[in-house]
């Protein structure tokens, strides 16, 4: 493929928009380099609210961590293929900060302590062990923690959150959680997260909710609440909100998708092009192709628009089946975009266990790109596949994201990484 | 607790066998260890045969399924689609038995008419290019929940009683009698007697142990099949292949989707059993030789289930029959008195078939009834069973039509795929609350279409879980444990199709619940 037939020339080509590719975007921006990023943001919506970065450790013993570093250090000890065993741990912790703290100026702050997991309330009535809350979340912790007397507000008409489930299910925990059904001030027979929380972002509808709450404070010392607290504005919602209350007022993290997506999504997609990212939300790469002399021309788009990209180097950041970076058919495991090797298990039997809730996990997500410690994808004598393509997040081989509670931090982590990798080789050519 | 008769397991033939005895006026008790059509029944096929498939094989049982299906139609049209059937042939398959077919079928008295292969794709476009041959039979979809929900429900209104999570354990015997039978309640590990007239054995393929306890040698083989649900409807009527029975050679169409199957395993045990992937691949390679779309069309769900084979009955040399295609699909009914262990109030009815449940039904009660000395004749022959309320929403589109029709926006979706509404719910759990007892997630799917379309109960079971507690139909903590179990039920019929989209949904479903909500701790 000839170079000059491309219609947009870039440094580096970031492909995905899942919380990696975000995060790849993130810490290449502002850099001198010239960046393209394209993916369909959809996955975004999967983000919870919480960061994890590693709550479970080993898995197979389902040991709950309470301080992720020493975890990690034992992790890499152990588990020399994973993503994290390649990076210094002072290089995960500035990357999880960095992004942490783009949150924060964007008005969505993450609550954590530096060397601490919070342990978190869920709508199902469990607990999970994570690193970093949003800040509509973070009290959960403490008021779980200190078995604080708390008001539990679910609505009528919105599915998946019940407080009585919750409530009955926590009991042992958190013995003070007292479930309440109200009804969200002039809504229809279903509700749906997202219209509640833009209606909260007006002082009216706060005002009403929080009539229609007080009634059933009595002596609670904070109230728990689905995921609703607003989308761009949720300091000010949860703020207000708690004042009208005179009690703190926080979400319990609910099923997936859900606001917390909404809100990081929205953050991301206004900041990164103002910080210089082109970028391509809602396209995808449809093809890549090796140019002569070194780099990459992608096709991107769809069939009625496609765009020529061609980049000197590229960090591909899509995910596993979910997100579309990994396909399978009965034979085995594919790369989609550029037929790269998978390190996977030998045939399809030894997949999946039969027990969903199998305690070592399932070993076909620890299938996955295979990298050297520069992030590059590398073939099965572990040997670099391009010098100038690179990878990150939960594509990666040899993690457990799932089971080992590291989903976003390990994808903050690896993009760090491979961008950085990634940038020492433009810096060299 | 005391009754006359005293039924053992509640899948197709125990329940047909409560009705049948209710409507000549014997009270009778069913005793299920798991739920309604725990066992093969509720994992089957759900064809309801012309016979034509066991016209070589087994004739006998060939011209029973023939004049069943005649009964069933007009007794429990409401279980039934009548799709039609077809036999296929493809190029490569044995001439012979395609040659011979019309003529064994007459032989038993079924009825088939010869196709072209252009006429039969007509009917069927699916069918593939290499067809040679195709006959039209009378075979239909059965819905097999239905149909035992239809015959317990009427059973019911005739007091019937159902004890369900209820094991039987053992028997007291003395002077050649059952004088009382041993039942664990698996909810409270809680003990108890029930003393019957006649104890009825209809466990299945779990008939064996149950005759052991009473000292009664039954000699089974647990023939294991699976099968394989598509997304879409691939057919309208029934397709088989025109060839010896075996694996992957039968679609059955019903409702909104079709079901591929099956294969024929000899098992250890009729317990712990699982779709496994080397059948999955058998039944796709075999079916995509007759239906080339099989190959690649999306698939929701696998399932298996333990043919009751009573050993007594081979009717080829085993040695040449290792997958048990050639024992006989006919069943057993034995009568302990006459039997070394001389037992005077002990019956057991096993093997047969779906399609035969009610004939099987109605010679237990025949020779029960004898025992009692009771008179009354058999009614099912010709009484149709009345389409029960409580058993309206096992078919697949059912639900949403009637939510389309009636109520739209007043009655939310708790399940989205198969557009389940919040009063199909209630209902059900409602009936469950009116005998006291808690419906989990695992007894409403059974009862409706919760959890089987392409979301496998990732998402409806949270919202189905939140809404029983704010009922107030649960409220103790063992919601997350039933959660639990019926996402590791779900899981068995997904992870055997666990590539292209089925591993996406296997990972959705992974990552909301293990990654999200740390179910798995
Ligand atoms: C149900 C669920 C619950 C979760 N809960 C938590 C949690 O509690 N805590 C936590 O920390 N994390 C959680 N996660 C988030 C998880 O951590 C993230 O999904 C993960 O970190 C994101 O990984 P990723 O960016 O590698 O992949 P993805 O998010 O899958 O993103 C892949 C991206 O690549 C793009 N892509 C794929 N193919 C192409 C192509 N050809 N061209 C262009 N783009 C392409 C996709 O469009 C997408 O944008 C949850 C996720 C899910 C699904
Ligand atoms: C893969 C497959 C496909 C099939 N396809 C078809 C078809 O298309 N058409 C057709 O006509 N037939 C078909 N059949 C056959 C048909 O399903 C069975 O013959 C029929 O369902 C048997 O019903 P049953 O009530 O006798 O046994 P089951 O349904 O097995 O019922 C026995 C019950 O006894 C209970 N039980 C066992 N032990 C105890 C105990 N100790 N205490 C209390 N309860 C106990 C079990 O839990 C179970 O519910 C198929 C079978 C299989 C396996």
């Amino acid at each position: 493929m000839d170079n000059q037939k491309a219609d947009i020339h870039c440094d580096l080509m970031i492909i995905g928009t899942g919380m990696a590719g975000m995060a790849a975007a993130l810490f290449a921006a502002g850099q001198d380099l010239d960046i393209v990023q394209a993916g369909r943001t959809g996955q975004l919506g999967f983000a919870s609210g919480l960061i994890d970065v590693l709550g479970v450790y080993p898995v197979a013993r389902g040991r709950i961590v309470k301080d992720p570093w020493p975890a990690i250090a034992d992790l890499g000890r152990h588990e020399p293929a994973h993503p994290y065993a390649k990076m210094a741990i002072r290089e995960i912790q500035t990357a999880i900060e960095t992004v942490l703290g783009f949150f924060g100026q964007a008005g969505y702050p993450y609550v954590y302590k530096k060397n601490q997991n919070m342990i978190m309330p869920t709508a199902a009535g469990t607990v999970k062990p994570t690193y970093a809350a949003a800040h509509t979340m973070a009290h959960g912790q403490a008021a779980m923690a200190q078995q604080e007397a708390c008001l539990l507000v679910d609505f009528k008409g919105l599915k998946g959150f019940g407080s009585r489930m919750i409530a009955a299910n926590l009991a042992r925990t958190w013995p003070g959680l007292r479930p309440v059904t109200i009804g969200f001030p002039e809504a229809g027979t279903e509700l749906h997260p997202e219209p509640m929380a833009r209606a909260l972002e007006t002082a009216r509808m706060r005002e009403k909710l929080a009539e229609n709450i007080a009634p059933h404070l009595g002596d609670t010392a904070s109230v728990a609440l689905p995921a609703i607290l607003g989308i761009s504005r949720t300091q000010k919602v949860t703020e207000e909100l708690s004042g009208l209350l005179g009690v703190p007022v926080f979400e319990i993290s609910t099923m997936v998708p859900g606001l917390a997506g909404i809100r990081i999504k929205e953050i991301f997609q206004q900041h990164l092009p103002e910080m210089g990212i082109k970028a391509f939300f809602q396209h995808s790469v449809r093809r890549a192709y090796r140019q002569t002399g070194g780099g990459w021309a992608f096709e991107v788009g769809d069939h009625s628009h496609l765009r020529l990209v061609s980049a000197r180097a590229a960090v591909v950041c899509s995910g596993r089946f979910l997100g579309g970076g990994l396909h399978a058919d009965r034979s085995g495991i594919m790369e989609t975009i550029f037929t790269l090797p998978v390190a996977q298990p030998p045939d399809r039997d030894s997949w999946h266990h039969r027990d969903l809730l199998h305690a070592g996990g399932h070993l076909v997500n620890r299938a996955g790109l295979a990298v050297d410690t520069s992030f590059r994808p590398v073939d099965d004598k572990g040997r670099p596949v391009w010098p100038d393509l690179f990878a990150a997040g939960t594509i990666l081989a040899g993690q457990d994201w799932m089971r080992e509670k590291s989903g976003s931090g390990l994808s903050i982590a690896t993009a760090y990484a491979a961008v950085r990798a990634a940038r020492r080789f433009l810096d060299k050519t | 607790m005391q009754t006359c008769v005293l039924i053992i397991g509640a899948g197709a033939t125990g329940t047909a066998l409560a009705r049948d005895l209710s409507l000549r006026g014997t009270d009778c008790i069913l005793v299920e260890k798991g739920d309604v059509n725990a066992g093969a029944s509720g994992a089957n096929h759900g064809l309801l045969h012309s016979g034509a498939r066991y016209i070589v094989s087994d004739p006998a049982a060939a011209a029973e399924c023939h004049a069943e299906n005649r009964i069933l139609k007009k007794t429990l049209p409401q279980c039934i689609e009548d799709t039609g059937g077809l036999f296929v042939a493809v190029q490569g398959d044995d001439e012979k038995y395609i040659a011979d077919f019309p003529g064994s079928c007459k032989k038993c008295g079924i009825p088939v008419q010869p196709l072209s292969p252009d006429q039969a794709r007509d009917m069927e476009p699916a069918l593939s290019e290499h067809v040679i041959a195709a006959f039209r039979v009378d075979d239909a979809a059965i819905d097999p929940f239905k149909l035992s929900l239809d015959n317990l429900c009427c059973a019911q209104e005739h007091g019937a009683r159902l004890l369900c999570r209820h094991q039987v354990t053992s028997f007291e015997i003395s002077g050649g009698r059952i004088v009382c039978t041993h039942v664990t309640d698996l909810k409270t590990n809680k003990q108890f007697r029930i003393e019957a007239q006649v104890v009825v054995n209809a466990a299945g393929a779990w008939a064996d142990i149950i005759a052991l306890r009473a000292g009664a040698q039954i000699r089974m083989h647990y023939s294991k099949g699976s099968l394989m649900v598509t997304q879409n409807r691939i057919s309208q009527m029934v397709i088989n292949r025109l060839r010896m029975p075996t694996d992957g050679d039968i679609l059955v169409p019903g409702g909104t989707v079709s079901i591929l199957g099956t294969t024929s395993e000899r098992v250890a045990s009729p317990d712990f059993i699982h779709p496994e992937i080397h059948e999955i691949d058998t039944i796709l390679d075999q079916g995509s030789a007759m239906i080339p779309k099989l190959a690649q069309t999306r698939y929701i769900r696998a399932y298996c289930g333990v043919r009751p084979l009573p050993a007594g009955s081979e009717i080829t040399n085993p040695a040449r029959d290792p997958d048990d295609r050639a024992v006989s699909r006919g069943y057993e009914l034995i009568d302990h008195q006459d039997q070394p262990e001389q037992v005077t109030n002990f019956v057991t009815i096993t093997g047969g078939k779906l399609t035969t449940c009610r004939l099987m039904a109605e010679k237990t009660a025949d020779l029960v009834c004898g025992k009692l000395g009771i008179k009354a004749v058999c009614r099912t022959r010709t009484e149709p069973v009345p389409d029960a309320a409580e058993a309206k929403w096992t078919s697949p589109g059912l639900a949403p039509a009637a939510w389309v029709q009636e109520s739209r926006c007043k009655d939310p979706l708790l399940c989205e795929c198969e557009m389940v509404p919040e009063s199909v719910v209630k209902k059900i759990a409602d009936s469950f609350a009116a005998n006291h007892q808690q419906a989990g997630l695992k007894a409403i799917s059974l009862r409706s279409r919760i959890g089987k379309g392409p979301c496998q109960g990732t998402f409806c079971s949270m919202r189905i879980m939140a809404y029983l507690y704010d009922q107030g139909y649960m409220d103790d903590r063992n919601g997350t444990d039933d959660l639990r179990a019926f996402l590791r039920e779900r899981w068995r019929g997904q992870q055997p199709l666990a590539w292209n989209n089925g591993l996406t949904r296997a990972e959705l479903m992974e990552a909301m619940h293990c990654g999200l909500f740390c179910l798995e701790l």
